[in-house]
């Protein structure tokens, strides 16, 4: 304890037309059990009221404090500053949009990806009021939740490869999200529609391989199984396509 | 100043916002949901445990029903609650259930067979019926005679938000983030919109709209310690306030849990409780038993909230850099317990506090963590003082909780409001016209231009706000927690007194270009501390102890005054106290008011009122 850390913090207001993007930097004081969800709010509270980043839930929920931690992306909210060095460096996640200083814009990026894959149950089904559920075995359930536990941090997005190279990717969280539907007996899409969502340059094929998405996520989510899945079951969907046309 | 036009607009993108939004779209009508973050990061995500609805598919919750639901219902509200909303709520539950069910929530199930569950610290055995197979199952949680509470594993709230904000996605619902609601559009009779403020770009919008719903969740981050999410602040309580016409409902009823962490203050699950954690003060010694010598630490969250914070003023707090706290300890439970069945209690300790509480003890004290009250509404939930304004949610004072909320009712009334508030603006909207005056637009758009410039330029003073945010949290946490007295509040009025004037004289210390933080920060001051001032007055008046509302100078619960909700309206913006009105708890009564079975307590009988 009774560290002095030194942080080096990306800023830039684009709304502020004299403000040019540079590193600047704050000390703190380290106390105990001091997280970056701690010491940001302490600078912002006594050093510079300007300072923009996001937390909501603070307790690894939401994902809303994503940033790049010493060149690496993570959530800010449960990185303890015992475990760093004592000079700390943030900045923004890059691919989203920047909104000011570490925060980003993950709101559009991702209502934008969840149009896209038509993130929502397709059925003909009406809901009946008068009816008892239809039953699924629990099994299903808890696997279907867990490719639904995703908090939309973006980390994954932001150590992505072919995300930085092309706009257009849709990233492990969008492969990870609709393979939550394949699984789920309630939505009706057959393989052939799904692969017209992801079988090209933007889904699946795009993916270099190189596995950061699944090293960066803060949930743990299994982002390359998914990934080597979808590519076998969407391979012989594109066989079969081949055969039929 | 862009504007734009909807039938519904919707403040707030959890889940009793878009369910409503659901319902809107569902009608054919135009609805756009503000939210200060996006959609999937509202506060409804950190909802873990579940929603309470009388499905009877568990073995554990066979004879459950409805009325049985609303009855525990009733009771956790220590009767403060109005009872025909607590039956429609009940009622309406189960329906809601399977309408999640169909939208695509992956509701854990029923396994048919034998399993253990524990029971203070006990392991019994549970047999499953093959009929049941595949119905959405249930758990236990307190205050409940059976197991009603749906779920999704550890992430109930997460998989239900997500689930509601596919379905607005798929209905047309939008939704605008990083947008914040700053003032109600109104003349005092009615509401016709907001104007609100771009937190990307510090511009103002005004949306107009035949109907305003308020479904911005819960005000907890008013108190210092809360468990709620940072965006919880009552921005937009503050600005129903200041239209000094709709009153809030039962400020001073908020309720505390005993093990926020310190000095994050995330919650860990009473379970630890339950499953034979204890309390310890600085001198690493229990001390519940010495308080409560039959149930120590497994008595209700109110009694263990009250006797921590009474143990931390006889000096046995441990000090830190944050403020006195004392030890959960969790240790004696073994590693394969607490890696296992408190799964997610050792993670926050170790992700967020770098403790091992295998090894080590928790730094734990109570916490804020509901608010009861909120915009008062009728059983429809249209908010009293102005027409087309309606709330739901933490939100709102719809009132199924009363003085105290049962766990798994308050993520169910985010959904079952928000669905049945949602279908009664579609009605309202069937036969409603209105002619809209945009002169209040351009004078409401303008007045908070001004209030803008103001601040920005420090005409009004340069007092810090996070410094007026501190005095102000002081003061709640001093005067109107856990414990309450007469001495206690009137400092704490006292003293928010002068924070209010305090905030008035706010200015900023940066530039306020943008989406300024400082700015969103300076702007709603002054409406947290009016917020706080409705607490503490409210709770200075109510001068008996109900639910989560203890005086120390009033034990018994005074059915023969106080079976009543307080109104706290601000009608004069320099006023530097709320104005108290109140009205009966229920306009009927299915259930008497009783003992709640817990909990004891003396009890002024409402009979008593005809003899005296």
């Amino acid at each position: 304890m009774g560290r002095q850390l030194k942080f080096n913090i990306f800023r830039f207001n684009p709304q502020n037309p004299e403000s040019v993007p540079h590193m600047e930097s704050f000390s703190l004081d380290e106390t105990d059990s001091m997280t970056l969800f701690i010491a940001l709010n302490r600078i912002r509270e006594e050093q510079d009221g300007s300072l923009q980043f996001d937390f909501c839930c603070r307790a690894g929920i939401c994902g809303s404090c994503a940033m790049v931690i010493n060149g690496r992306p993570g959530l800010a909210c449960h990185t303890k500053t015992k475990d760093l060095d004592p000079e700390i460096t943030l900045t923004p996640l890059p691919v989203f949009k920047l909104v000011g200083d570490l925060s980003v814009d993950t709101g559009t990026w991702f209502r934008s990806m969840y149009n896209k894959v038509e993130s929502w149950i397709h059925t003909d089904k009406e809901f009946d009021q008068s009816a008892i559920e239809d039953p699924m075995e629990n099994d299903i359930a808890e696997s279907i939740y867990e490719l639904d536990r995703c908090i939309e941090c973006g980390c994954c997005v932001a150590a992505c490869g072919t995300a930085r190279l092309r706009d257009d990717f849709m990233g492990a969280t969008a492969l990870n999200r609709l393979g939550r539907f394949i699984i789920d007996p309630r939505d009706k899409r057959s393989d052939r529609e799904y692969f017209d969502v992801i079988g090209s340059d933007e889904g699946i094929f795009g993916c270099m391989g190189l596995l950061a998405c699944e090293d960066v996520c803060p949930k743990n989510l299994p982002l390359m199984n998914q990934l080597s899945y979808l590519r076998r079951k969407m391979g012989i969907v594109a066989i079969k396509q081949m055969f039929t046309k | 100043m862009q504007t734009i036009y909807k039938d519904v607009l919707i403040i707030g993108a959890g889940l009793a916002g878009e369910r409503a939004a659901a319902e809107a779209a569902g009608a054919g009508l135009t609805a756009v949901c503000l939210s200060i973050v996006p959609a999937r990061r509202s506060h409804s995500a950190a909802a873990m445990g579940g929603m309470q609805a009388a499905l009877a598919n568990s073995v554990m919750g066979e004879g459950d029903s409805t009325d049985v639901h609303f009855a525990d219902t009733v009771k956790g509200s220590d009767w403060g609650c109005d009872q025909e909303v607590a039956r429609l709520f009940a009622d309406t539950a189960p329906v809601e259930m399977r309408c999640l069910c169909d939208w695509g929530v992956p509701w854990n199930r029923v396994v048919p067979g034998k399993s253990k569950y524990f029971k203070g610290g006990k392991q019994f055995d549970k047999e499953e019926k093959e009929e049941k197979r595949g119905l959405i199952t249930a758990r236990n949680f307190g205050g409940t005679a059976k197991w009603r509470t749906c779920y999704v594993s550890d992430g109930t709230g997460h998989s239900v938000l997500y689930t509601m904000d596919n379905r607005c996605a798929q209905l047309g619902v939008e939704v605008h983030d990083k947008v914040e609601a700053i003032a109600f559009i109104q003349d005092g009779e009615t509401c016709y919109g907001a104007i609100a403020r771009s937190l990307r770009s510090g511009e103002l919008i005004a949306y107009v709209s035949k109907a305003t719903m308020v479904a911005s969740g819960g005000f907890g981050k008013i108190y210092k310690a809360s468990t709620n999410a940072v965006i919880c602040d009552g921005g937009v309580h503050g600005a129903v306030l200041d239209t000094g016409v709709v009153p809030l409902g039962n400020m001073e009823a908020v309720q505390f849990h005993p093990t926020g962490i310190v000095p994050t203050d995330i919650l860990v699950t009473e379970g630890c409780r339950g499953d034979g954690g204890t309390l310890l003060d600085v001198n690493e010694e229990r001390f519940m038993h010495i308080y409560e010598p039959d149930k120590a630490e497994l008595a209700s969250r109110d009694v263990v909230a009250r006797w921590m914070t009474y143990h931390m003023r006889e000096g046995k707090g441990v000090p830190s850099p944050y403020g006195e706290h004392l030890w959960l300890d969790i240790r004696h439970l073994g590693e394969k317990h607490i890696t296992g069945k408190l799964r997610e209690v050792y993670e926050i300790c170790t992700s967020f506090l770098g403790v091992d509480p295998i090894h080590q003890l928790i730094p734990v004290r109570p916490t804020q963590h509901y608010s009861m009250g909120g915009v008062r509404t009728n059983k429809d939930g249209a908010a009293y003082g102005l027409k087309g304004l309606f709330a739901a949610g933490e939100a709102s004072c719809w009132d199924m909780h009363g003085f105290n909320r049962l766990g798994g009712n308050s993520l169910a009334e985010t959904v079952v409001a928000g669905g049945i508030v949602g279908r009664k603006i579609v009605e309202f909207l069937e036969t409603y016209e209105c002619s809209i005056p945009t002169a209040v637009i351009s004078q409401t758009a303008a007045k908070q231009q001004q209030r803008i410039s103001d601040i920005v330029s420090g005409k009004n003073g340069n007092e810090n706000v996070y410094r007026i945010r501190e005095a102000m949290q002081d003061a709640l946490d001093k005067g109107a927690h856990v414990f309450r007295t007469e001495e206690g509040l009137t400092k704490c009025i006292n003293t928010l007194q002068k924070t209010l004037q305090r905030a008035r004289e706010v200015g900023l210390q940066t530039d306020g270009c943008g989406a300024s933080p400082e700015l969103s920060a300076a702007l709603k001051i002054e409406g947290q501390v009016k917020l706080a001032l409705c607490v503490a007055y409210g709770a200075l008046q109510r001068k008996e102890s109900r639910g989560s509302h203890n005086r120390e100078d009033y034990p018994a619960r005074n059915d023969r005054d106080w079976l009543t909700r307080t109104l706290a309206y601000w009608k004069n913006p320099d006023d530097d106290l709320p104005t108290l009105e109140y009205e009966d708890a229920t306009p009927s009564y299915e259930i008497p008011p009783g003992d709640r079975g817990y909990g004891k307590m003396q009890i002024i009988s409402a009979d008593s009122k005809e003899d005296s």
